[in-house]
């Protein structure tokens, strides 16, 4: 194929939907699943097929309508009706009323302030295209960045306006997308990989998933314009195992993609060549760790290694490599098409464009959003997410999850970018966000991210293997209210050891839920220790 | 050899020393008679900055950076015996001790250890952290040797030695966190391995009493790593 | 003015360290000519004194009865020191750690018993389900670890505290020296 041939593409979809009056869209994200959305599915298409209607109405699975806590949901466009909470049985009524004002009880406003506050720029076709068709993520303009990347701009003007975008990587520390893409191109390795970071293992995130699950060509995108712009000619997206429907659809659009000549060897009669493999991870948290990571593919032991070297200089095989996660190359087509400038007018000043976050715990709305940079925490909590459920009090917020802190009601008005969340003493980390209410326990939330931290050390390196088991030990012992003051001295001693010595960011991070939760709720702690010092 | 070794000049602990441009902190340090405590480096093996025992401060950088993988900068200002490091030390030195059973006095390389020699040397009279008191098996499959995980610091330097100097990869680490372990070819006991030369390397780099010659008793295993710089340089002699 | 008081306890050891003590030797009459030995296992007193300067503790925290002396004799003594590596580290009486108390009672008392023995059921102090080092129970003072310690560190150490210096221990003695 040549690029000229996407139009022809882009058309024939076009004409093909424009048969049909109305498409119903079913949410096959696997929150959705999980909750019975197949079923739906397969109902109203029976419905359809009853009815006659089959041939006016087209039935497209979708990816992550975003307010998952009310699914299934079922979308009619283009009357722009929203359904919530369907069911098989349902199928009738939903058909019958096509067209007509939608069942009362299924029926969901779309013009909630869950859906009005958000501003979807990696969530754009999400909801919106059947993630298992091409030709669907063409016919919404899928890969025209990157025939604009790879015919009219050179490798370094595709870096340059990712540099003028701003963006910064979405994984957690922000680190700028821009400076890491011309770090690769000026490495002169023959050879030099690109990777997507699929290994998302935060507790309460699904970002990525969602992303992989409902738009996985957008990934493909933007890690070919990275290849383009960076002169690496080989890409893995290391995604875990642990998401098998992801995994699925992403072999899927390889496969596609390929098909069309998009990946490949000259790449649709370009002189640029890009192959995209999938490597599936086994389930360790450290190997969203990019060294761990880089070990892992090349089929050894995921455990980190001491930088500098950084991956850019030596990484896959010694060879140059570049990291970045799924929303990262997630944002790359949209800057191509609209320009760097474009993303860099939305956001603050050090944190440009928008951020996914997947919203979850103690509050009315939980779900996938997408939100402008320097969004304040209220307006996430108490406006997308519509407060606190059961008339319950906000307690604290945790962000960047193991590796991230508690912010309290104090900093809920502190807008939302690297820089704010890092002066309460979280992170932005990859985008969990999990809300509490006051009857949680402040110390068993240190407890729960510390549990997790010493299961998921590699082992490795002496302060995190044995330091994350040392301080679970005494946060149960404080927990179990028999801990005195040299227990807590001794936690806070380990806290300081453990993130300046260790090895990689997950030992450097593990005490961070210990260090903020202390700092915002330490009469908490207090409160369990045993009079006795 | 490169034609022609650029020369850094930098300063350690006060010290204006010179260095080879490709060499490490710890090589520097070390050629220098200044002591910086390590553990899982050995010279001759592939570095892993593991045991963080040798971390140094670097004017200039919030990091804490370890020697063995770091490389000499040209005016780079090193302090390598802070007392924020010295407290560092002593307590991953404390953790290690507390993770599994490190029983001295019945030890068979009590007196030949260098983790008993460092704690010593770093001022440990005790540990303040809580003793684990995992239960760990000893494998006394092998006619040789034995290794007993009780002692086993996970400082790989068997595993390294065995893979790259011996070329047979017999041990590897298996498990995550506090249980990883070291295994012998797919976790079998050591005896059935077909892999394993018998050669015992691993035995005499290890630097705790994990792995020993059978028929040694308490304080009687001392180890002779002696063999392994020797080797390195007659391999580069060779390879010339 | 007086001398100060002075003590030596027994806990779960093996007594090795009052061995070492006792090789002191002549240098014993030296170091009792500037103390009053007011308990120790060594002399035929039955109640802790009101007020201790200085106790030495052999062993490992290891019944129900240790961890009550240790805490009665921890609020009767100003400077508290654990002597050797069982009160230091918990050494060889904690290796029955990694076994349940009533296999260790099963192991010692009927399997290991001639003529097939049983378990003692009075005059025995209860097990602890873990042995532990003093420093686990009780704030201890000073650390003099070794298996035993040799009469020189424990001379020296015994000279540098009652010249009101702090003695520098790591210099003198390891763990399993």
């Amino acid at each position: 194929m040549i690029f000229e041939e996407l139009g022809h593409i882009e058309e024939a979809e076009l004409e093909a939907q424009s048969r049909f009056e109305r498409r119903i869209h079913v949410c096959a994200a696997a929150g959705c699943l999980a909750s019975g959305a197949d079923a739906v599915k397969e109902a109203l298409s029976g419905e359809l097929q009853s009815t006659g209607l089959e041939e006016r109405c087209q039935m497209v699975g979708v990816g992550c309508m975003g307010l998952c806590s009310r699914g299934p949901l079922v979308s009619i466009q283009p009357d722009n009706v929203l359904l919530a909470q369907v069911r098989a049985k349902d199928a009738k009524e939903v058909v019958g009323t096509l067209g007509k004002k939608p069942p009362k009880r299924l029926a969901c406003p779309s013009d909630l302030p869950f859906f009005k506050r958000q501003l979807k720029v990696v969530l754009e076709n999400m909801g919106r295209i059947d993630p298992e068709r091409i030709e669907e993520y063409i016919a919404v303009g899928g890969y025209s960045a990157l025939h604009k990347g790879l015919t009219e701009m050179t490798s370094q003007e595709v870096i340059d306006e990712v540099v003028k975008s701003g963006l910064r990587g979405r994984g957690g520390a922000g680190y700028p997308t821009g400076l890491k893409w011309s770090q690769l191109s000026k490495e002169s390795s023959p050879i030099k990989y690109v990777v997507c970071n699929a290994d998302e293992g935060d507790p309460g995130a699904f970002m990525d998933r969602s992303v992989l699950e409902g738009d996985p060509h957008r990934v493909l995108e933007g890690m070919i314009l990275a290849g383009y712009a960076t002169g690496a000619t080989q890409g893995f997206i290391y995604v875990r195992a642990e998401y098998p429907l992801a995994i699925k659809r992403l072999n899927l659009a390889i496969k596609q993609a390929s098909r069309l000549g998009l990946l490949g060897h000259n790449i649709c009669g370009t002189p640029v060549s890009f192959g995209v493999e999938v490597r599936v991870g086994a389930g360790a948290f450290v190997c969203g760790e990019e060294t761990a990571l880089m070990a892992s593919i090349e089929g050894g032991r995921g455990t980190p290694r001491p930088r500098p070297p950084f991956p850019t200089q030596s990484g896959i095989w010694g060879r140059p490599t570049m990291i970045n996660n799924v929303e990262t190359f997630a944002n790359i087509p949209p800057i191509i098409r609209n320009g760097g400038k474009w993303l860099a007018e939305i956001g603050t000043e050090k944190s440009k464009g928008t951020k996914v976050f997947s919203l979850s715990g103690k509050v009315v709305n939980t779900g996938l959003i997408e939100v402008p940079m320097g969004i304040t925490l209220r307006e996430i909590i108490f406006e997308i997410g519509g407060g606190i459920p059961f008339g319950g009090k906000f307690k604290a917020v945790q962000t960047g999850g193991p590796s991230g802190g508690c912010v309290p009601d104090s900093g809920l008005d502190v807008p939302v970018d690297y820089e704010s969340l890092s002066h309460l003493g979280t992170i932005m980390g990859s985008g969990g966000m999990v809300v509490m209410d006051d009857s949680a326990s402040m110390v068993d939330v240190a407890r729960f991210f510390l549990d997790f931290s010493r299961h998921e050390s590699c082992g490795k390196c002496i302060p995190c293997r044995v330091g994350t088991v040392q301080m679970h030990g005494l946060l149960d012992k404080i927990a179990a209210n028999r801990a005195t003051s040299e227990d807590l001295a001794m936690l806070e001693e380990l806290c300081d050891l453990v993130r300046k010595t260790s090895l990689c960011g997950l030992g450097q991070t593990a005490p961070t839920p210990v260090v903020s939760t202390l700092r915002h709720f330490r009469e908490e702690y207090l409160s369990h220790l045993s009079g006795k010092a | 050899m490169p034609t022609s070794v650029k020369v850094k000049t930098l300063r350690i602990d006060g010290r204006d020393v010179s260095a080879r441009e490709d060499q490490t902190i710890l090589e520097v340090a070390r050629e220098n008679d200044i002591w910086i405590p390590t553990l899982c480096h050995l010279d001759g093996l592939s570095p892993v900055g593991a045991c963080r025992l040798c971390l140094v401060e670097i004017k200039g950088s919030t990091k804490l950076l370890p020697a063995c993988v770091t490389a000499v900068e040209e005016g780079m200002e090193v302090s390598t015996q802070t007392e924020g490091l010295e407290s560092y030390r002593r307590m991953i030195l404390e953790l290690l001790f507390s993770e599994r059973n490190h029983v001295c006095s019945i030890c068979k390389s009590n007196g030949h250890c260098e983790m008993q020699t460092l704690a010593q040397r770093l001022g440990l009279t005790h540990i303040h952290f809580p003793y684990r008191y995992p239960s760990l098996p000893v494998d006394l499959s092998h006619e040789l040797f034995g290794m007993d995980h009780n002692r086993c610091i996970l400082c790989t330097r068997c595993v390294r030695v065995c893979a790259e100097i011996e070329g047979a990869h017999v041990w590897d680490v298996m498990g995550r966190g506090v249980d990883a372990r070291i295994i012998c070819d797919l976790n079998q006991p050591w005896g059935t391995s077909e892999t394993c030369t018998s050669c015992g390397k691993c035995v005499h780099v290890c630097p705790t009493g994990a792995l020993f010659e059978r028929g040694r008793s308490a304080s009687e295993m001392d180890k002779r790593p002696e063999f392994l710089p020797y080797l390195t340089l007659m391999r580069r002699a060779g390879g010339e | 003015m007086s001398k100060p008081t002075f003590a030596t306890i027994w806990l779960d050891g093996c007594s090795g360290c009052h061995m070492s003590f006792l090789d002191m030797d002549e240098r014993l009459v030296e170091i009792l000519d500037q103390v009053d030995l007011v308990y120790s296992p060594l002399v035929d007193v039955k109640e802790y004194p009101e007020v201790v300067d200085i106790a030495l503790v052999e062993g490992a925290v290891s019944t129900d009865e240790d961890r009550a002396k240790i805490r009665k004799i921890r609020a009767h003594t100003k400077t508290l020191i654990s002597l050797g590596d069982c009160a230091v580290t918990s050494n060889v009486p904690a290796m029955r750690n990694y076994f349940p108390v009533d296999s260790v009672m099963k192991r010692a008392y009927v399997e290991n018993a001639a003529g097939g023995g049983v378990i003692p059921e009075r005059g025995l102090p209860k097990l602890d389900p873990r042995v532990c080092p003093v420093h686990e129970v009780v704030h201890v003072d000073l650390f003099i670890p070794g298996c035993p310690p040799s009469a020189d560190t424990i001379h020296a150490a015994l000279t540098e505290l009652l010249a009101g210096r702090n003695p520098d221990i790591a210099a003198l003695t390891r763990f399993g020296a």
